[in-house]
């Protein structure tokens, strides 16, 4: 094990297909077209010094320490900023380059304080390796003079160029006395993450970097990507976690655990500590980037409120108790055996989590069909993407993304549809925002004016800010123009789509009560302004369609990717990069989660339960009779505990009690249970009302794979041993066997290798198979062994594709006289679906609470004003949180996040879902909100059921 | 915490016309026969058994879809 050193080719890699042949000190090379000779040299094994340029960022040509010496011209150009030429000489060395880099060196040095055995870059300064590489043997300036080193000058007066250190970051520390004003960090904000929060303040020696308008890090428009910090040569911006804790020493590549981007990262170690998080640049979903959660938010792993030992408790009233592995997991499958024998084999079931392995999600699901005998298994992917899931097979044949990330790369007009990437997939939005900076049209479909409507060079050329619970209506009446006034793809739909379904779904769709001056009373979209977006998707190039839970989370979630799904084959947009439809999974493994065959109807790999062949396959691996009914989804699950027919529920790594919808139903179904499980880090809301916790693990000590947005499977590597002593799955490999199917792996990998046996799209995959090519996209067996960034390039994957007829239904929640605004709900950047792992972390800096926004107008109403609290009341329950006042959001609607449990946003929501998959329709719920001075009742209950089913016994001696 | 919750027979209710209100658009016999494929695919044995029961008790609330759908809609054992 070592410390993986990426090498910096010092410039971006060139896109051209040309080749260009040059000779760098006597060697030949060919390299595209456009590289710079800096990067060239880099591609021979020469580093030419540098500080100003890395290959996160174009060239700047600022410090002057790469020049080199090209045959036949004149002076000594900068190779980062040079472009090869054909047959050109160049000399990287010379007494004359040696002289001229020294005395540059010479510069750098004299304003930058010598303490480096002191410092924290200390054997990771490039400044210091620079100092090396040109033989710096003196300093003729002293101190003395001009410096931006010491607070005070020699006679004691203030030196005015002086900054202290910039601390108010939690992570990370500007030390402006070590700046060499390089501006790598302003180019990496801009260039890399698209912020611009960075900027030079003042000209030559006194340009000072100045975060926003100098008010500090924090304060300022910072996303805390951290992007400046690795960019950074030398220890100006620093991890906290280095200054605190030395360098690392060595390397491990794992997955982020946090959003559906799957960005990979080198965590990198000293013994089994975390030190920092740097993303991979080979890592295929963020190529070197990251976003504030994955880089520095993973201090929750060691938190002090983590439970590491199993406990049981007989009531959910008494307090939990520490048992042994053993005793846990007997209890548990005595109390599950116990409720079948009374209630029946189907009063059990359980719940997969997205956050968890593939491999541990595969062990739960085959768990609750093997030894539980029932289909009674589902996993929170039903409250977020399921209408995915079936909206794109009836239409497309496969219930997934379309494209790769770096397919965007291509597009010429973007829809977001129901999505905040700068909020909820940080890292493709700065994919995204560069290539609206490049010149892509982008149109934003979504009630509040997000992150993407309007930031520093990117503006949305239409932002549909529709009514929530109106996408259906607005989808059609997308199609409908580019229909009726024949901007569709006549020969794509001739081709590749079932005809006969598409002329049944042209008549229907070319209705009169689909065009958008029919549909704007309700959309509260101008029909203009619709009629333009459509042209311009239909007309612009390549379309890509990228959407989230704004989409989803609806009465007609499913109607709506139905909808999209429609417009891209009408359009032509599928099957090529640059196009697609394109879920934004919110948690990590929601794609590998639903491959898993978590879904109580289907089995791994989308196939339905009712299918004997499928059945038998599975049947003869596991040796045993699997039921071809189909089972309880978890809002059934919890519909039939309230009826009292379901009684024992396991939990992985989930929360149900804060995250799904109508709070009050869902602990109402848990507290009827007899018996709850829950697998989890922290004693969550749900375990609130469990009866066994079984301490799981984070992902710093899983070994597994998490399947990101874009079908990409990722490796998961332990950095360090389970603190719980168990890997989750042989956990749930126990209780199976002590239900009574024998149930054994040997390792993680095993679990891999009977996935890929008994799932078609996995044919070929394997740890050693990842190991060696660092992840690969789904499918990938013996027709697409090298993957599949993009699908259904020659053919749907159902054959030909089909339009369905998605006509618009009205939800039945409507805003009424008694609750006349309507809720829609969504997460903010810092933290994470129900904050159990960010709010135990430095991020709480950013969102220490949930937050209620609304428009000024409706505001003034109720006189209501910033800060103050409010009461949030719907027909099905009461909270209270503060108000904060903005004109992001449109007139009769409120928006807040649910990442805290205290505020309880989802006592708000209702039980209404979608049609075809009960997704929760969390975006829509009619409500009142108004001044209050306390916390509602159902705060004061939780507060104080909280504190009680929380009890533990004191620890035995 | 004390809230009303819909009963059973309610939530099947809504959650069958809603399918059923998806499928309308193909008119009455396809979206019968949708309507009913759906529920057999999706949902649990114990949700067709009631939502059954309720058919044969009168169906009150059901759409005009779903009674058609009844009857190709599988009858737990
Ligand atoms: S952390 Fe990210 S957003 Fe903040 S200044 Fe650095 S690059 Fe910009
Ligand atoms: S903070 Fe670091 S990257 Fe930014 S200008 Fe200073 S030395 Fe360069
Ligand atoms: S949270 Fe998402 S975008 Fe951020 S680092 Fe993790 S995977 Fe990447
Ligand atoms: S590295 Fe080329 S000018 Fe700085």
């Amino acid at each position: 094990m070592t410390l993986l050193t990426e090498k910096d080719f010092g410039t971006p890699p060139a896109q051209s297909t040309k080749l260009v042949t040059l000779e760098i000190d006597g060697h030949t090379v060919t390299v595209p077209e456009g590289t710079s000779i800096m990067r060239a040299a880099m591609e021979l094994g020469t580093q030419i010094p540098k500080l100003c340029a890395t290959d996160m960022v174009k060239p700047f040509g600022s410090c002057r320490l790469c020049i080199v010496e090209i045959e036949g011209r004149k002076g000594t150009p900068a190779s980062c900023t040079t472009p090869v030429a054909e047959g050109i000489k160049v000399k990287t060395q010379s007494d004359r380059l040696l002289q001229l880099r020294r005395g540059v060196m010479e510069l750098y040095i004299s304003d930058h304080p010598l303490d480096c055995l002191t410092c924290a870059s200390n054997g990771d300064c490039e400044l210091q390796d620079m100092a090396g590489a040109v033989g710096l043997r003196e300093v003729r300036y002293g101190f003395e003079g001009k410096n931006h080193i010491a607070a005070r000058n020699t006679d004691s007066s203030v030196n005015a160029s002086y900054k202290p250190k910039d601390t108010t970051n939690p992570y990370f520390t500007f030390d402006p006395a070590k700046c060499i004003v390089c501006l790598r960090c302003v180019r990496a904000c801009e260039e890399v993450q698209g912020t611009f929060a960075l900027t030079v303040d003042g000209r030559g020696f006194d340009g000072q970097i100045a975060a926003g308008m100098d008010e500090g890090f924090l304060a300022s428009e910072c996303v805390s990507c951290g992007a400046c910090v690795q960019a950074c040569p030398t220890a100006t911006l620093m991890e906290n976690t280095v200054i605190a804790r030395g360098q690392p020493e060595h390397t491990v590549l794992t997955t982020c655990a946090y959003c559906g981007v799957g960005c990979s990262f080198k965590a990198e170690m000293r013994g089994d500590e975390v030190i920092r998080m740097v993303p991979w640049k080979d890592g295929g979903a963020n190529e070197g980037h990251s976003c504030v959660k994955g880089r520095f938010a993973w201090g929750y792993a060691s938190h002090k409120d983590r439970i590491t030992t199993p406990m049981i408790r007989e009531r959910i009233t008494d307090p939990w108790r520490e048992v042994t592995w053993d005793e846990a997991i007997a209890h548990a499958a005595s109390r599950f055996k116990a409720i079948q024998a009374k209630y029946g084999k189907g009063a059990i079931g359980g719940i997969t989590s997205s956050r968890c392995t593939n491999e541990e999600v595969f062990a739960v699901q085959k768990m609750v069909r093997a030894a539980f005998g029932v289909n009674n298994v589902d996993t929170c992917a039903r409250v977020c993407h399921s209408p995915t899931g079936y909206g794109l097979s009836k239409t497309f044949g496969t219930s997934a993304g379309t494209q790769n990330f770096k397919s965007v790369d291509k597009a010429d007009v973007i829809m977001v549809v129901g999505a905040s990437p700068t909020d909820g997939h940080p890292v493709f939005a700065s994919r995204l925002k560069k290539r609206i900076r490049q010149g892509a049209r982008l149109i934003v479909i979504d009630p509040r004016a997000t992150g993407m409507v309007r930031s520093p060079h990117v503006e949305a050329v239409h932002h549909l800010a529709l009514l929530p619970g109106t996408n259906v209506a607005v989808i059609n009446a997308l199609a409908h123009v580019i229909l009726t006034e024949g901007l569709e793809n006549k020969a794509f739909i001739a081709e590749r789509c079932d005809t006969a379904e598409f002329a049944r779904w042209a008549d229907f769709i070319s209705d009169p009560r689909h065009a958008p001056e029919a549909v704007q009373d309700i959309t509260r979209v101008p029909a203009a302004e619709l009629r333009a977006a459509a042209r311009l998707y239909a007309t612009a190039g390549n379309g890509a369609i990228y959407y989230g839970l704004g989409v989803t989370e609806h009465s007609q979630g499913t109607t709506m990717v139905m909808g999209l799904a429609n417009l891209a084959m009408l359009t032509g947009n599928i099957g090529r990069e640059g196009v697609g439809v394109n879920p934004l999974r919110g948690q990590n493994n929601v794609q590998g989660s639903c491959d898993m065959g978590s879904f109580p109807h289907e089995l791994s790999g989308y196939r339905h339960i009712s299918d004997p062949s499928v059945r038998g396959l599975f049947e003869r691996d596991w040796n045993v009779t699997l039921d071809s009914d189909p089972g309880l989804r978890i809002p059934n699950m919890l519909a039939a505990a309230v009826d009292g027919s379901f009684k024992g529920l396991f939990v992985q790594g989930e929360d149900i009690a804060q995250s799904d919808p109508n709070t009050q139903h869902v602990t109402a179904g848990l507290a009827a249970m007899d018996c709850v499980v829950v697998q989890d880090l922290f004693l969550n809301e749900t375990a609130a009302y469990a009866h066994v916790f079984l301490p799981g693990t984070s992902f710093l000590e899983k070994d597994g794979t998490f399947t990101n947005a874009e079908r990409r499977i990722n490796r998961v590597r332990p950095v360090m041993a389970p603190k719980t002593g168990k890997h989750e799955w042989q956990a749930v490999a126990e209780l199976a066997s002590a239900m009574g199917y024998a149930m054994a792996y040997s390792s993680a990998a095993e679990i891999m290798d009977e996935i890929a046996r008994l799932t078609p799209g996995f044919a070929r995959v394997s740890f050693k198979m990842l190991d060696e090519r660092g992840s690969v996209q789904w499918p990938c067996n013996d027709a697409a062994p090298d993957g599949t960034p993009i699908m259904h390039v020659k053919g749907f994957v159902r054959g030909k594709g089909r339009f369905m007829l998605t006509d618009y239904v009205a939800t039945p929640e409507r805003a009424t006289g008694r609750f006349p605004l309507i809720l829609t709900t969504g997460r903010t950047l810092t933290q994470y679906n129900v904050g159990a792992q960010t709010r135990r972390t430095g991020n709480v800096a950013w969102h220490p609470e949930d937050i209620l926004e609304i428009h000024p107008h409706d505001a003034e109403l109720r006189g209501i004003s910033e800060g103050q609290l409010v009461s949030l009341s719907s027909r099905v329950g009461q909270t209270t949180l503060r108000a904060h006042i903005t004109e992001g959001i449109p007139v009769g609607v409120v928006y807040t996040t649910f990442h805290h449990p205290v505020t309880g946003a989802n006592v708000i929501t209702t039980d209404y879902s979608d049609w075809a998959t009960n997704c929760p329709e969390y975006k829509v719920t009619a409500v009142q909100v108004g001044l209050t001075n306390a916390a509602s009742d159902w705060q004061n209950q939780w507060t104080e059921h909280r504190a009680a089913s929380t009890r533990r016994e004191a620890r035995r001696q | 915490m004390t809230a009303a919750f819909e009963t059973e027979t309610e939530t099947l209710t809504r959650m069958a016309n809603q399918i059923a209100g998806f499928f309308s658009a193909y008119g009455e016999a396809e979206a019968a026969a949708e309507t009913a494929t759906h529920i057999n695919a999706y949902w649990e044995s114990r949700m067709r058994r009631g939502l059954l029961a309720h058919v044969a008790a009168g169906g009150v609330g059901l759409s005009p879809i779903v009674l058609a759908a009844a009857v190709k809609i599988n009858r737990p054992a």
